[in-house]
């Protein structure tokens, strides 16, 4: 329930993760609060943070947590990785080399901080090894076999395309080398920057003391990022073959003909978009009464007129998967499916198999948290606003920090790179804290699916409370020239905003590029622009922003623009 | 100046996705007479430039109760989507313009029921309205006499039906079919049909029912089900020289679900290795009988299904089949399917037991399965239980032909015409005699090259000396 202070709103409770009998997965619905994202979404700076400036400010911090004016600055080396305080083998060592820890290593080579990384396993983590990334080069193959099958859309093109057809170990290629590639790319950027990566299991000795392998190191600050595992409910029998995780799945070791996917969240969405555009068909299992839950409802709506009426999907709402058997002997993977409220054995699914989807479960055992007195809650590591880990007797942890899936707060790659950075630039003195509400989201169906701020319950529940008014706006992507240039004519964006002084509480969109397209208002949020004042912002014309740039022109607010258009620029 | 690009394309009423409602009015028309309680949908104008809308999907389905407000279908007109809400309590009587379908502005796309018992009154009136509309084309031309005309690709359609044969497997976990197991896709398939999953046997793993059993089993279902007033053109005209079929040339025509099942099945044959063995066959002696024996009803496909079924009683492997490869069953009874030409595809309707059936009661049956084949009422055993084809080309004047052997099935003869031919005889004579050419293709996993000659030969003594055919 920590979580619940920094995005100022009580949790709701429509947004637990399916079969929330389990009780982690009942917790990550508590924890997360607005957005129970499970897969999470790579925010990866592919290049480190250059060090232009020839002198980097580097502030010690006193060991109080109360930010104080430090006076006492020395210079940073100028080459790279920051000289290390007598005191410390290192300023800022991070536990955990996935893109949280990633993004706060570059950030904290760019303030000049002497920096470790220790990493058990391979560096990348979640994100680059076993989530978006190597996804999103499935979810690419399945959107040109969804574009190649798609007869009428062709047609209408007036192209004529042969059956197509794939091959699964290449596209199982294509996504591993990606990974690889990544990976690469990650290792590189760091090592460039000089920071210095530590091959181990980290853990905890005690306060500014880590130990990976057999070494001990000291350091200032420690960041704890070791993200996340697939989580599994109770009652689930993984083999890794027949019943899966996105581990797994990730692979695509085999394309069963009929799969059933446990959860309908962002993993579940993505990976019935991959198997359908493959040729399997699937069953969502969901604990929920609606698919798609955490998604504001209208467009999840749309999304299932759209992703899963239309193909080989059908659904149970309302179940829990309480048992699933692997194959064996010949026999399909059966799946128990008893009532979500009574209890009761409702149905037996028998199919070739089964994907679990509903959630992950935070990575914290074995991290020594119990050497500095920090209690896990349901694993997730407690931590205030600013990422400072608090104890069991409810106090701060002076000088360690969590950040990315392991403290729960937001599930997104993207999300535990901004913590990262948000924490590195309190431990260089400068305040900071990140608000969670700006941090958009994806999913990448075909068409995708993306969102940032509240949903449209979420905000009324907030109007409500606050006693303020709030207005929504819609624009459709069949008004939009590219889109149907595209043939993609199908989609929305929504916004949702006060009325009363143009602030931006949400925006959500369905449909071609959504995912590219939520940064305007994303940015806006991060900003605090008004929407009286980004409504005379010009977009090129014939572009998909231009959804955007109409739902802002279609906003109504009553306010006056804030500042008159910008100063004239000479041009 | 983005914006001025684009005024024309762009409302600058944000007119997305809204809400609207439309009155199911209960105004008379001609052809939709409306009484009390059944009210009608119309297709709502959502925009003032919009003419027609497409339903984009019916959120409610037939039999389904609706409350005031709620919301039934979803329109796409030219600018949006948009859902429709009813504006009275009742229920979803029967829907006229299925998905995917477009309907003017103000026509009616759906009956709305006020109470369960008059949904089965809203569905009669469409039919009513229906079928008066149809009455305004003019009545098809049949012909009465409906030839037993094949193509190669003979029984084709009866092989899609795998669906409806013994339901040997029934799946494990199927609990003696109290519970039916059917992929996502099978079972979307099947409500868009309308098809009931438990008359259907699978063929997926472990006995679970997919797609293409559905399929098959529709196609099955629309053959023998299909209204009457469509299928009476259907027939193809015999002997006269067929019109000129009017289609729209340069179009790309997908498959209706006949064809899909044709070529299905042709795909599925080339899995079979064939061969072929040919014979010519002497018929003055068929023909004078055949003249005889016409004015009491006798056709000369009862004559020619009588005496092959004669035939494949001498020599039961050319009746069997092979299923799977592994083993092949002696069928225990001789049925004799006819390929039968109809507009849109072929069927082939099957004489039961044609070995033991007299000739007379053969005829008869013959006449009663064609009348039911033109009328699209055929049920699916009428037409599926064939064990041996018989594809003839003859009345269109072919010598000789070859047919693709339908999967399943052990063999299939094609015929050609019986035509006065030049012969030469043993004592070194020539003289001039009927004769016609048959072609039968062959499973050689089973069917080996003498078991057919040896058919073929037995087949020809009995049509050169006919007299066992009246028996």
């Amino acid at each position: 329930m920590q979580s619940s202070i920094s995005l100022s709103l009580s949790s709701p409770s429509t947004i637990c993760r399916s079969d929330s009998s389990s009780p982690a997965a009942a917790s990550n619905g508590n924890v997360n609060l607005l957005n129970p994202r499970s897969l999470r979404f790579c925010g990866l700076r592919r290049e480190a943070f250059g060090l232009n400036s020839s002198i980097s400010m580097r502030r010690i911090e006193s060991s109080s947590v109360t930010r104080r004016p430090c006076s006492n600055r020395i210079l940073a080396s100028l080459s790279g990785n920051g000289a290390p305080s007598k005191e410390f083998d290192y300023d800022l060592v991070i536990i955990g080399a996935g893109v949280g820890g990633h993004g706060a290593a570059l950030h904290a080579v760019e303030k000049g901080l002497k920096t470790a990384i220790i990493e058990g396993d391979v560096v990348g983590g979640t994100c680059v090894n076993r989530g978006c990334v190597p996804s999103k080069a499935l979810l690419a193959v399945s959107g040109r076999m969804r574009e190649l099958q798609n007869e009428h859309h062709m047609k209408s093109f007036g192209l004529q395309v042969a059956a197509a057809g794939y091959d699964r170990q290449a596209v199982a290629d294509h996504a591993n080398n990606l990974a690889s590639k990544i990976r690469s790319n990650l290792t590189n950027s760091m090592k460039s920057l000089g920071v210095d990566i530590l091959t181990g299991f980290g853990s905890i000795l005690g306060p500014q003391k880590v130990k990976y392998g057999d070494t001990v190191i000291t350091a200032k600050d420690i960041i704890i990022a070791t993200g996340s595992v697939p989580m599994v409910p109770k009652g689930i029998e993984v083999d890794g073959k027949t019943v899966i995780t996105s581990d797994h799945a990730l692979k695509l070791e085999f394309i069963p003909q009929w799969i059933a996917i446990v959860g309908s969240g962002y993993i579940g969405l993505e990976f019935s978009d991959v198997y359908t555009a493959l040729g399997s068909e699937v069953t969502f299992v969901e604990a929920l009464d609606q698919l798609m839950p955490g998604f504001d409802p209208e467009i999840g709506k749309l999304a299932q007129r759209v992703l899963i009426n239309p193909r080989k999907i059908d659904y149970h709402t309302g179940v829990f998967a309480s048992k699933i058997t692997p194959a064996k002997d010949g026999k399909p993977v059966t799946i128990e499916l008893i009532d979500a409220k009574t209890k009761e054995l409702k149905d037996t699914l028998e199919v070739d198999a089964a994907l679990i989807a509903t959630g992950r479960a935070p990575f914290t055992q074995g991290l020594g948290l119990e050497n500095i007195n920090v209690q896990t809650q349901r694993g997730f590591v407690p931590v205030d606003s600013r990422m400072r880990v608090i104890d069991a007797s409810g106090e701060l942890v002076p000088h360690l920090y969590c950040i990315g899936d392991a403290n729960g707060k937001m599930m997104l790659a993207h999300a535990a790179s901004a913590q990262g950075i948000s924490v590195v630039e309190q431990v260089t003195g400068k305040d900071h804290v990140l608000n969670h509400l700006s941090i958009p989201a994806a999913c990448f169906t075909h068409p995708e699916i993306s969102m940032v701020g509240l949903t449209e319950p979420q905000a009324r529940e907030k109007a409500e409370k606050e006693g303020f008014e709030i207005g929504i706006a819609k624009t459709s992507f069949k008004a939009n020239t590219k889109a149907l240039a595209e043939n993609e004519g199908e989609g929305i964006a929504k916004l949702i905003y006060r009325p009363d002084n143009g602030e931006i509480l949400g925006v959500h969109i369905f449909g071609m590029h959504a995912a590219d397209l939520i940064h305007e208002a994303s940015n806006a949020i991060a900003m605090g622009t008004r929407i009286q004042d980004i409504k005379y912002a010009v977009h090129a014309h014939p572009t998909l922003s231009e959804v955007i740039d109409e739902l802002f022109k279609a906003a109504k607010v009553k306010a006056n623009t804030s500042s008159p258009a910008a100063e004239p620029v000479a041009a | 100046m983005s914006h001025l690009l684009q005024s024309t394309f762009i409302p600058t009423t944000p007119t997305t996705l809204r809400r609207c409602s439309v009155f199911p009015t209960t105004h008379l028309r001609k052809t939709h007479v409306v009484e009390s309680k059944i009210r009608e949908i119309f297709m709502p104008a959502l925009s003032s430039t919009m003419t027609e809308g497409k339903i984009v999907s019916w959120v409610k389905s037939e039999g389904d109760k609706l409350a005031k407000g709620e919301s039934v279908v979803v329109v796409e007109s030219d600018k949006a989507d948009m859902d429709v809400e009813s504006f009275y309590d009742g229920y979803l009587a029967n829907i006229i313009v299925p998905e995917g379908s477009s309907a003017s502005v103000g026509s009616t796309i759906a009956l709305l029921a006020e109470s369960e018992d008059e949904i089965s009154l809203a569905k009669s009136k469409t039919l009513t309205t229906v079928s008066s509309s149809s009455q305004e084309t003019p009545p098809a031309t049949v012909t009465e006499e409906v030839s037993p005309v094949a193509s190669p690709v003979a029984a084709a359609v009866s092989l899609s039906s795998d669906a409806v044969k013994i339901a040997s497997a029934i799946h494990p976990a199927s609990e003696g079919g109290k519970r039916v197991v059917a992929s996502p896709y099978a079972k979307k398939l099947a409500k868009e049909l309308g098809l009931d999953l438990r008359g259907v046997v699978g063929s997926g793993p472990n006995g679970r029912i997919v797609a293409k059993d559905v399929e098959a089993a529709a196609a099955a279902a629309s053959d023998g089900a299909a209204p009457i007033g469509v299928a009476a053109a259907a027939l193809k005209p015999s002997g006269s020289a067929p019109a000129a079929p009017v289609v729209d040339l340069g179009t790309t025509v997908p498959f209706t679900t006949m064809q899909n099942a044709v070529s299905r099945n042709m795909v599925e044959s080339l899995a079979v290795p064939t061969f072929r063995v040919g014979y010519t066959i002497t018929t003055n002696a068929l023909d004078s009988l055949y003249k005889k024996i016409k004015s009491k009803g006798v056709t000369m496909t009862a004559l020619l299904a009588k005496a092959t079924a004669l035939a494949l009683a001498k020599h039961p492997v050319v009746n069997s089949s092979c299923r799977g490869g592994k083993s092949f069953t002696y069928n225990s009874s001789i049925n004799i399917a006819v390929a039968v030409a109809i507009d849109g595809g072929l069927i082939t309707p099957v004489l039961q037991d044609a070995d033991k059936v007299d000739l007379y009661s053969l005829s008869r049956k013959w006449k009663e399965l064609v009348d039911k084949a033109r009328a699209k009422q055929l049920q699916p055993h009428q037409y599926t239980t064939g064990t041996f084809t018989l594809s003839n080309l003859g009345m269109f004047g072919v010598d000789r032909f070859d047919a693709i052997l339908p999967p399943g099935t052990g063999a299939i003869m094609a015929v050609g015409a019986s035509q006065p031919t030049l012969v030469g005889t043993k004592d070194g004579r020539i003289g001039v005699k009927n004769q016609m050419q048959v072609n039968v293709t062959a499973d050689h996993r089973v069917i080996y090259g003498a078991d057919l000659a040896s058919f073929l030969q037995t087949l020809a003594q009995i049509i050169e000396d006919p007299k066992d055919l009246t028996l």
